[in-house]
């Protein structure tokens, strides 16, 4: 099982190597309703923690999405602009919005594993 | 159910089945019967059109049934009730229409002599009097066309002022109990926006505040009464923490109608306001005609306001529309001509019909009104912030936790009721907002026939009648719309080779 961390902001992020792919969570997408659009970021460019760096709109609200760690984003989920639907379909897979390659790792120990992310959104 | 009844036409009662105008079309039939043209060269050369427009053959009358039809189907405040939150859906006094359709303000044209418009200069002047007077503020540019066009020119002022100190600075702190608009307008101005928590109260946390202000803050944009329709009351210790690091405060007065006559924004240190002329002031709005957004601001912004403004000189009155012939150091004009004039004339209509205490009667009325709201109705319904509010009220979507009814379905059952739904999901600080403004001009019986049906319909809720909800509307000439198919795949634009649209 990868290892998988939570933001308070109901990002997640997997890591392989040095390579983080995020996207939100099941509880975000749910909450969130029908996605009907998305924007993710180009590739290149270069984020802090807790910037903007994804939309995400359903029939309710726009959101953002926030850089969960410091990086450079690798690569972007491009499908998700034409087919927006994924996010509810599989927010947790097929629904990821962007790959960042990480500058500081240690960064990962301030988020939440799953079991305290799942305490925390039972909390909401 | 009446709602199972087929007609044969699609009429339904009163309520007409009605096409797309354009699909009405029976080539060659007109409205009007005019002579052959004489047979003259054709100068248009390349210009020269090549095939028909487009446009609809249609008579007289089936024009005029075509858009009275649409118009029955549409609701309005004319219609009946329409709480929705932060919009303040007011009746629009006719006196205000009487005034604007006279000849003498109806008919001039924007580039007229300036000799010959004396009196419509007179008019913005002293409806620019009326604003600063009640807001206490030392000037207004009355050329933006709406709320967020007043934001935007407000937080354009503002970057003029910082600039002219030598620094724009870099952040605009936007509480989240404030208007959605806010934080696009200070992007669009070049800020970062930075979001400021509310607190358990519903209000600015003061402490988030003053943690994230620092010298490099430009502004904070708040709005008061706030959008989950309380009283910022920590106002004053926040304009003053603002104005000690340098950085300027700018009030969205969209929510102005809940103090009138008895809060100037002046008095708490605001630097910059914009008013919606067609909420506070009744104006027609919502499709039924254009706002205004006139930015009242202090001393220290005055300098800084935009092109054009309307200055006393002598007898008479002058139009300064370039920097040269003025004494400020203006950033540009922010719109075309010279604002939504038409609504000034209503704006002022109502306020003079109104007299300064009738606008404070208005303001506490509508106070009243939404407190009354709370009252009836907190018992069923969940508050996330205890009252009294000002003039909107808002609940959480708590009493359907466990229903299977959400928000929206709760929104779209009040549609068979006669309601127009209040605002929902927004503001984004509860879950599943219902925002309610009833305004002043609802008079008891209609609270009482809105409380009873909400009430009516929040039981229905908690007896399981799921299925009432869920198929919301079924009595409107539209059923429920699939919002998420018209979000991902609209179709903007009827073209002769589209598919009839599926029933």
């Amino acid at each position: 099982m990868a290892d998988v961390k939570y933001t308070e902001e109901h990002e997640w992020i997997e890591m392989d190597g040095d390579i983080g792919t995020v996207g939100i969570s099941d509880f975000a997408q749910e909450q969130l309703g029908d996605v009907v659009f998305v924007e993710v970021p180009d590739v290149g460019k270069k984020f802090t923690k807790g910037e903007e760096a994804a939309v995400v709109e359903s029939v309710k609200a726009a959101s953002e999405v926030y850089a969960p760690v410091d990086g450079e984003i690798v690569e972007a989920n491009t499908d998700l602009v034409d087919e927006p639907e994924r996010v509810n379909a599989d927010a947790r897979g097929e629904g990821w919005f962007f790959k960042i390659q990480l500058k500081d790792e240690t960064q990962l120990d301030d988020l939440m594993d799953e079991e305290a992310y799942l305490a925390y959104v039972a909390d909401l | 159910m009446a709602d199972d009844l087929q007609t044969i036409t699609g009429h339904r009662g009163l309520v007409m089945e009605e096409p797309l105008i354009f699909e009405q079309d029976a080539p060659g039939r007109t409205a009007v019967d005019l002579p052959e043209p004489p047979d003259v060269a054709d100068r248009l050369g390349s210009a020269v059109r090549e095939g028909p427009i487009g446009l609809p053959g249609l008579s007289e009358p089936q024009v005029i049934r075509h858009y009275l039809r649409l118009s029955q189907k549409n609701f309005s405040i004319d219609a009946g009730m329409y709480p929705l939150g932060s919009c303040t859906m007011k009746h629009n006094p006719r006196i205000n229409e009487k005034l604007a359709r006279l000849p003498g303000l109806a008919g001039i044209h924007p580039l007229q002599p300036q000799s010959t418009v004396q009196g419509a200069f007179e008019l913005m002047a002293v409806t620019a009097e009326w604003l600063t007077t009640l807001t206490g503020m030392a000037g207004v540019a009355m050329s933006p066309a709406a709320g967020a066009h007043g934001e935007l020119t407000g937080l354009m002022t503002i970057r003029a002022a910082l600039e002219a100190a030598g620094n724009a600075r870099k952040r605009v702190l936007v509480p989240e109990s404030a208007h959605g608009t806010n934080p696009a307008s200070a992007h669009m101005c070049g800020y970062s926006v930075e979001s400021i928590p509310a607190d358990e109260r519903g209000r600015v946390d003061l402490a988030a505040f003053k943690e994230n202000l620092t010298d490099d803050v430009a502004a904070i944009m708040i709005t008061n009464p706030n959008t989950c329709g309380l009283f910022e009351n920590e106002i004053i210790q926040i304009a003053e923490a603002a104005h000690a690091v340098g950085a300027y405060v700018y009030c969205d007065g969209a929510n102005f109608n809940a103090i009138v006559g008895r809060v100037r924004p002046g008095d708490l240190g605001i630097d910059c306001m914009h008013l919606n002329l067609h909420k506070t002031f009744s104006t027609p709005h919502g499709g039924g005609g254009p706002g205004a957004g006139p930015v009242v601001l202090s001393e220290a912004l005055m300098p800084f306001a935009p092109l054009p403004y309307v200055i006393r000189e002598g007898e008479g009155f002058r139009l300064v529309e370039h920097a040269e012939d003025g004494d400020g150091a203006p950033y540009g004009r922010m719109k075309g001509f010279h604002g939504q004039f038409g609504v000034f004339v209503r704006a002022l209509a109502y306020m003079m019909s109104m007299g300064a205490d009738g606008l404070r009667q208005a303001s506490s009325d509508a106070v009243l009104n939404a407190n009354y709201l709370l009252a009836r109705l907190s018992d069923l319904l969940t508050l996330p912030f205890p009252g009294p509010c000002m003039h909107e009220v808002l609940f959480d979507d708590h009493f359907l936790h466990g229903t299977g009814v959400t928000t929206l379905d709760f929104a779209k059952a009040m549609i068979d009721e006669g309601f127009h739904p209040m605002t929902m999901y927004f503001p984004l600080v509860v879950h599943g907002a219902l925002l309610m403004e009833p305004t002043e001009t609802e008079s008891k019986e209609t609270l009482d026939q809105f409380i009873m049906t909400i009430r009516s319909l929040a039981e229905r809720a908690r007896d399981g009648e799921v299925d009432h909800f869920k198929q919301a509307p079924r009595l409107t000439p539209w059923r429920r719309l699939d919002e998420t198919t018209a979000a991902r795949s609209p179709v903007l634009r009827w073209r002769p080779d589209l598919p009839q649209a599926a029933e």
